[in-house]
């Protein structure tokens, strides 16, 4: 606890579309409740933090992953569509209908979209870090990123966590 | 029923945005005001109940009538 705030530090290590969500959920419901919180954006995380954010969902090694149609009637739309991951692996462009899919359902049931919510984050002062080390590696520059977007490595984040509460690693 | 300063409908919406939305009404009102926020996400309940733990604002109010749940909170500081 740090100055006597609850503070959260989040590692943030995936970024399609449906790991996406968590973070930015939890750090804009923290920062909402006054709590001190941070995102630490690693690995595929990163790209989260793309001025041009551009979140995709592969069901392909989701296999919990229950596909709904953002249509028809009540059943119609709570039917749990099975979509073997040989039949999508093999479909060109799958990723793209399931990833429209899971927006316009998200959309339908009032959630609001990844952009709206990394909005609120900067809004409520979430602190926001890339992993300077996977910038390197994948070959982001820290232009790409939002102007909010601080750049740091494992110790400033350790540093960080270390008086938090809550961390987790998403 | 008490006197409310503002009112905020979530109808509609979903977590975490009822209890952003009523963080930041809460941060444009004075100290002493009461907010009443409406919402339709059964999770609000449980959730505003720990918002306002954490936060330490009063809840006057919260109760549910149909899939509608209203909120009274009273800002404390």
């Amino acid at each position: 606890m740090a100055n006597g705030t609850n503070k959260l530090a989040l590692i943030s290590s995936r970024g399609t579309l449906d790991w996406a969500y968590p973070p930015f959920i939890l750090s804009t419901a923290a920062a909402a409740m006054g709590w001190e919180v941070g995102i630490f954006f690693t690995f595929y995380g990163l790209p989260l933090l793309k001025k041009d954010l551009t979140a995709t969902v592969s069901p392909l090694g989701n296999p919990a992953m229950p596909m709904k149609m953002p249509f028809g009637s009540e059943g119609f739309q709570n039917f749990n569509w099975p979509i073997p991951n040989v039949l999508m692996a093999n479909i060109p462009g799958f990723e793209n209908v399931a990833t429209g899919l899971m927006k316009k359902t998200f959309k339908n049931k009032g959630v609001a979209t990844v952009n709206e919510l990394r909005d609120v984050a900067v809004d409520l002062g979430v602190k926001l870090i890339g992993c300077q080390m996977t910038m390197d590696v994948f070959g982001f520059k820290k232009e790409e990123f939002i102007d909010e977007a601080e750049v740091g490595g494992a110790a400033m984040f350790l540093e960080y966590a270390s008086d938090a509460n809550v961390s987790l690693f998403i | 029923m008490e006197t409310v300063t503002k009112k905020l409908d979530c109808s509609g919406l979903l977590c975490p945005m009822p209890v952003v939305k009523t963080s930041k009404a809460i941060k444009e009102m004075a100290v002493g005001e009461t907010l009443e926020m409406v919402a339709t996400d059964a999770g609000s309940m449980p959730d505003m109940q720990a918002w306002a733990r954490q936060t330490k604002h009063e809840l006057l109010e919260a109760t549910e009538n149909s899939g509608k749940f209203r909120f009274v909170i009273k800002k404390t500081h």
